[in-house]
């Protein structure tokens, strides 16, 4: 299991660190720091074996997190644990950062002494953590009895996630379909790979210990139920389509799994507040919103023309927003002249690139920058490796066809039903790596 | 020193102040003083001086403050074990605290303060808190018993805490039974055969009831703890993979890959033709596929695990191609291995979206990707005979863009390109040949080499070529000239006339001026061939070659199985069994899959014990061959002298193993001879070795092979080769090891002390200047002076090069014999020596000198049994 943990700013001096096993000596510390932190050469895998020590190591902005062991542990667990612990210190103190360590080092000794045992992890829900982690968490120290052992019921039982007891004058949750779509073209227009991976996350200020169902657009469930039972045409978008094919999903700890594998219904006990429900990802029928269409053009030695136009494709009536196109120049670039119809274009000699921002673009529309790029004559016989042309961008529908069909709730033992209950429902769709190769 | 005193002066003042603070009234007080402690605890600086002031604070119910304590308890106790003892009754007091937090709390820190007083102690409140009324508590305890086990493991069973723990598997609490069962899988790790995890369709099923309930941490345990059970039969095998696969939807990746290792291990005893099975097969592929959205580091141990799942099963995934594409921001490690898999995947239906990406990579910047990106269009080419003409005017175009080392890694995969066609593509050659002056890696020389060689008659300027390639001899490495010295003889067979005197050149290149014995050998073999039979020197140089395989770098399967066993943990990501990496007796156990359809035999634990199979038949080590060959070979008194066997582990001490041995030096491996006998009335199985840390890094080179069970009175004798690559640490004696041997009855310890003479390499000699250089250079101090006494010898440097201590020269200065000599060291130390041989006298004097003096004794007492034997 994991020996220790050690957390080492930039310059590899640890800012804490905690040894679960005494088979990790402190040796341990310095040869992370000299093999990886300070290694000549850029880091080659996540994980680095260093005299029969294993290291695994995530880095958040210039903090390195490293994990040793010296047994066969489980990697994928390790990596999940350094993730869950990163949310878990930011949904704590903010951003993970030196000075934000230093002055949490006592609140860290007592996570890591509760979330990992003998390197064992045990418990990652910061909302459960909270009621008993005493650095800034509970201020009255002095709980009564039935107080401690609900707490610690919850930590251990089965709904471990949520506490009982919690009362909202209103109740109301809100659903956030949050998808990227990624999309990799070849200058020529064709769709090399294209994927949605898409987030449903709920924030959920409900009373008591409610039960939930979710329903969305499956097409697995709606071949089943037969047609119609559309409920919910509030975030109507622009496919007309029914229903979406979903390769693949994954619950929070919150959703039974069991019941979905047999009846693919979604049903579960929600976490208070803000949580991430489900992921999914499809890749059949997606909407690509806009379309990159890329000329490059080289005029002798010295000289690049670039022409990029890119076309809208949604409804009309709806408004793309934070528009910014990134096209890469050569490294021996010396000076470019752009002329866009729209927006803003800039050459960026530090990112090697030409960006172009448009703050809105509505539907069905298209739009051209045209760039000449003056070269410097270089005798380097390597050729320019012509990184593709990258988008981003925000749209008010789901692309990948995602409609949410409802969200039924029911406690039994409070007054109130599902009625009652005020929902709110949006859809975001972004970019995530959208890349047209030139 | 100015310094240093400030600082302590500073810290003492400040303890002074510490001190005060800790001992106030006020609690809020204390307790901003305990957190300063540890703040300096942090940094580094020594605050063990407070300890019984800290100790003092810990008598409070108030929760915050008794944690700090407890922080710089665990920290400090190890250091101050007498002081540790005072704090024993506050933690025997808390496990029985009104509050289960602080009960848990008190079991827990005791738990990781590893005095051996405190233990004694821990027993009594570790049993009540076993059986608490609080889940929190007794899922505290649960995993204290295996931190308990680890520092004293017969504590743990003489206390009888291994049945609690059991016990605890029927908890009503799910997080209760997730700890317990990874205690008692971490302590049946180090007793392979304890039969601790009895798994039986009860207990499974209790661990599949608790698999839907606990948190996504105690799924992985109880998960990866399934894994290690064999079904008894198909149907029990689908009904578990029925109930596992919800878990294929988990958020956590962790879960889905255990998930996804119990499936792929139980799928095994599922037979093909049911439907079953190919449900199951298909509800593999996307998990797999979503893991890749995830984190990059997590994306990483998911291709490597992908890797192996493809090579094991490459249906699963023979769709989803496009989803190991290589994007532009992947960090290198994922694009190294998504291409792996690619190439993996590569098939005739989807060999065209391939190639268009790969020969796409190979214009990026990061040269390692580049290389593989070109070297896969190679395997391309192999795989897929369809896709061959494409890949190589692929390769072609790659090698018109005059980047080094693309052209160098086109030219490799050519060569292999043409053994896999022969006679299809050589209107390449002359591409390939402009090319040949930026050629500098030994690899992509070599495989130019090989090609003019092998279409020496197409190619008008062969002998040309090769000649040139001929004038630095020397300087190349042996891979380039041995191909270079067959690639001439093929261009003499094929064109004798005009290639004469080339080929005489190069035979006498290779067996008068080399000192590699490989080259050596062949350059004999190929002039004998020619000189005596030239007919039979075309058949064999000329030979039709046997093709190329398909798949290269293919996993070999026994291994691949005991990875796939493994899948989600790191042996999965190094694709390494546990036992390259993992130290002591700790998953030195091998696992295997399931075979289809067998019954399991009733040998009640599921991890290993299994009967053995039928033993296959024994081949002799390459060692000893070799050792044979070598003996017929060479002349009589070159032999070394052999070492008896002494009993290194009397039976006595070892449960009635015994165990003597030998080391002995052949063909320049390191062999220890092993005889071990089992005097013992029951069989003993599953024997393996480890080596502690070593002076000189001897490490068995492979596993200890004992294929059979050795029954009472039984013998066998193994030899074990022996590397001197692992892991250093000094010994006294220098040349003392420290030997584990493990069977299935425990582990038994023993120490030997080899002679250092095995450590002497072959290439002990030393040119004549270089050693009147470094006579000079090594000082005076390092030398030492022995006797050897009684020796009658007529020529000591026979013997003694036997034991490769080379004499380099010899010298006669009034009447007496000065004989020079040089060792090498597998380590690379050199020893010097200066041997005094006085004509009639038997005592002999010697001078050893060396950079590492204090192997001069080792040295001298080995001079000594070579000389007298």
């Amino acid at each position: 299991m994991i020996g220790g943990l050690f957390i080492y700013n930039h310059k590899g001096e640890v800012l804490t660190s905690r040894v679960y096993r005494d088979d990790i000596g402190r040796n341990a510390v310095d040869a992370f720091r000299v093999n990886v932190i300070h290694a000549r050469q850029q880091v080659r895998s996540p994980v680095t074996n260093i005299a029969r020590t294993s290291f695994f190591h995530v880095k958040r902005s210039n903090i390195w997190l490293a994990v040793v062991t010296k047994q066969n542990v489980n990697a994928a667990m390790v990596f999940e644990f350094l993730y869950k612990m990163c949310d878990v210190m930011a949904s704590y103190f903010g951003k993970i950062s030196e000075e934000n360590i230093k002055n949490n080092f006592v609140l860290i000794y007592e996570l890591l002494d509760e979330i990992l045992d003998f390197g064992y992890p045990q418990n990652s829900e910061t909302g459960s953590l909270k009621t008993f982690i005493t650095q800034q968490g509970i201020k009255g120290q002095h709980q009564t009895k039935e107080e401690q052992s609900q707490i610690t019921s919850q930590v251990t039982g089965q709904i471990g996630w949520r506490r009982e007891g919690i009362k909202y004058r209103r109740n109301e949750l809100f659903l956030d379909v949050l998808e990227s779509v990624n999309l990799l073209m070849s200058p020529q227009g064709q769709v090399l790979s294209a994927h949605v991976s898409g987030r449903v996350v709920m924030k959920s200020y409900l009373s008591g210990m409610p039960e939930c169902k979710f329903g969305m657009n499956d097409k697995i469930i709606i071949d089943k139920a037969g047609k119609g039972g559309v409920t919910n045409e509030a975030g109507k978008s622009t496919s007309g389509k029914q229903s979406i094919a979903i390769d693949d999903c994954t619950f929070n700890q919150c959703v039974r799994l069991s019941k979905f594998d047999s009846e693919r219904s979604i049903s579960f006990i929600p976490p208070d507040g803000e949580y991430e429900l489900m992921r999914y990802r499809t890749t059949k029928d997606i909407i690509l919103p806009f379309r990159v269409i890329p000329l490059v053009r080289e005029v002798g030695r010295t000289k690049l023309e670039v022409k990029v136009v890119i076309k809208s494709n949604f409804k009309p009536s709806l408004l793309a927003q934070k528009i910014e196109v990134r096209i890469p120049t050569p490294l021996n670039t010396s000076g470019v002249q752009v002329i866009c119809m729209k927006g803003k274009a800039k050459y960026k000699a530090s990112e090697n690139a030409i960006v172009w921002k448009i703050k809105r673009m509505a539907g069905m529309k298209e739009s051209q920058i045209s760039a000449e790029i003056e070269l410097l004559p270089t005798n380097d016989k390597k050729k320019w490796a012509r990184p593709p042309i990258s988008m981003n961008f925000e749209v008010p529908f789901a692309p990948s066809g995602l409609k949410v069909r409802y969200l039924k709730v029911f406690e039994s033992k409070l007054n109130y039903s599902d009625h009652d209950v005020i929902k709110w429902v949006r859809y975001i769709g972004r970019s995530g790596i959208y890349e047209t190769r030139c | 020193m100015r310094s240093v005193m400030f600082r302590f002066h500073v810290c003492a003042g400040e303890i002074f102040e510490l001190k005060a603070e800790l001992n106030s009234d006020k609690k809020e007080k204390k307790k901003e003083a305990v957190k300063k402690v540890i703040a300096s605890m942090t940094v580094g600086k020594d605050v063990s001086a407070l300890f019984p002031d800290v100790v003092n604070c810990m008598q409070t119910d108030n929760l915050e403050l008794k944690k700090l304590v407890y922080l710089y308890l665990m920290n400090y106790a190890k250091s101050q074990p007498d002081m540790a003892i005072m704090a024993v009754n506050t933690f025997v007091k808390d496990c029985e605290d009104p509050n289960p937090l602080i009960r848990a709390l008190a079991v827990r820190t005791m738990g990781c303060i590893r005095v051996d007083k405190i233990t004694e102690y821990l027993c009594e409140p570790l049993r009540k808190c076993l059986k608490d009324e609080d889940p929190y508590v007794r899922k505290t305890a649960a995993v204290c018993v295996a931190k308990l086990h680890d520092i004293n493991a017969q504590l743990v069973e003489d206390q009888g805490f291994l049945d609690t723990l059991k016990d605890l598997i029927s908890d009503s609490n799910p997080m209760v039974v997730a700890n317990a069962v990874a205690a008692l899988s971490e302590i049946a790790e180090s007793h392979p055969n304890s039969n601790l995890l009895d798994l039986n369709p009860q207990s499974i099923n209790k661990l599949l009831t608790a698999l839907n309930e606990c948190t996504e941490w105690g799924q992985i345990f109880i998960l990866d703890c399934l894994a290690n059970y064999t079904p008894r039969d198909d149907r029990e095998s689908q009904s578990i993979c029925e109930r596992v696969t919800p878990r294929l939807s988990h958020a956590n990746s962790a879960v889905v890959l255990s998930a996804v290792k119990v499936l792929m291990k139980f799928m095994e005893m599922l037979p093909k033709d049911l439907d079953y099975y190919g449900t199951l097969l298909k509800k593999l592929a996307p998990p797999l596929v979503t893991l890749l959205s995830a984190e990059p580091e997590l994306q990483y141990v998911a291709l490597r695990n992908i890797n192996l799942i493809v090579q094991k099963r490459p249906e699963i995934l023979k769709h989803e191609m496009k989803v190991f594409f290589v994007k532009y921001n992947d960090p290198i490690y994922v694009k190294l291995e998504k291409l792996d898999i690619m190439i993996r995947l590569a098939s005739q239906a989807n060999i065209a979206q391939v190639l268009a990406e790969l020969k796409e990579y190979a214009t990026e910047v990061d040269v390692d990707f580049v290389r593989k990106a070109v070297r896969a269009i190679g395997r391309c080419a192999i795989k897929v005979e369809q896709s061959a003409e494409r890949c190589v005017s692929t390769l072609l175009d790659l090698i018109q863009t005059k980047v080094n080392y693309v052209v160098q890694e086109a030219i490799v995969v050519i060569k292999d390109i043409f053994r896999k066609y022969p006679n299809k593509y050589e209107s390449v050659i002359a591409t390939l040949c402009e090319n040949l002056d930026s050629l500098d890696e030994p690899e992509a020389r070599a495989a130019m080499i090989w090609i003019v060689g092998e279409y020496a008659e197409r190619i008008d300027n062969a002998d040309e070529l090769l000649e040139s390639f001929l004038e630095g001899f020397h300087d190349e490495s042996t891979q380039v000239q041995l191909q270079l010295l067959t690639a001439i003889v093929k261009l003499f067979l094929k064109k004798p006339t005009e290639t004469q005197e080339l080929v005489q050149q190069v035979l006498s290149l290779a067996t008068q001026d080399s000192d590699n014995p490989d080259l050596r050998d062949r350059g004999y073999i190929y002039w004998r061939l020619l000189s005596t039979d030239p007919v039979a020197a075309k058949e064999v140089v000329l030979a039709e070659k046997p093709l190329i395989s398909e798949e290269t770098d293919l996993i070999e399967p026994t291994l691949l199985e005991e990875l796939i066993c493994h899948i989600g943990t790191l042996a999965s990501v190094y694709h390494k069994p546990p036992s390259a990496f993992v130290e002591g007796s700790r998953g030195v156990m091998h696992k295997r899959l399931p075979a289809q359809g067998t019954e399991c035999p009733d040998v009640g634990n599921a991890a290993g014990g299994s009967a053995p199979e039928a033993a296959p038949s024994i081949i002799p080590s390459q060692g000893d061959l070799l050792g044979d060959l070598l003996n017929l070979d060479l002349a009589p008194p070159t032999t070394p002298a052999v070492l008896l066997p002494l009993v290194w582990l009397p039976a006595m001490k070892a449960k009635g193993l015994e165990i003597s041995g030998t080391f002995a030096r052949r063909a320049g491996v390191i062999q220890m001879e092993l005889v071990l006998t089992n005097k013992a009335m029951s069989v003993m199985t599953d024997f393996a070795i480890q080596f502690n840390r070593n002076s000189f890094g001897l490490a068995p080179a492979g596993p200890l092979q004992v294929l059979t069970p050795l029954g009472p009175n039984q013998t066998i004798e193994v030899s074990l080769p022996l590397s001197t690559v692992g892991p250093v640490m000094k010994m006294d004696p220098l040349n003392n090891l420290q030997v584990a041997v493990k069977n299935n009855i425990d582990v038994f310890y023993f120490s030997c002390q080899y002679p250092i003479s095995m450590l002497f390499v072959e290439d002990g000699k030393m040119e004549r200047q270089v050693f009147l250089a470094t006579w000079k250079d090594i000082p005076n101090d390092n030398e030492s002076q022995f006797q050897i006494q009684d020796c009658h010898l007529n020529s000591a440097s026979n013997k003694l090069q036997g034991s490769n201590i080379f004499t380099i020269a010899k010298r006669t200065v009034e009447g007496q014999d000065m004989l020079y000599m040089s060792i090498k060291l597998s380590n690379g130390i050199w020893v010097l020596a200066e041997l005094k041989v006085q004509a009639g006298n038997p005592n002999y004097t010697i001078s050893l000198k060396c950079r590492a003096p204090e192997v001069s004794q080792c040295v001298f007492q080995c001079y000594e049994a070579v000389l007298k034997n």
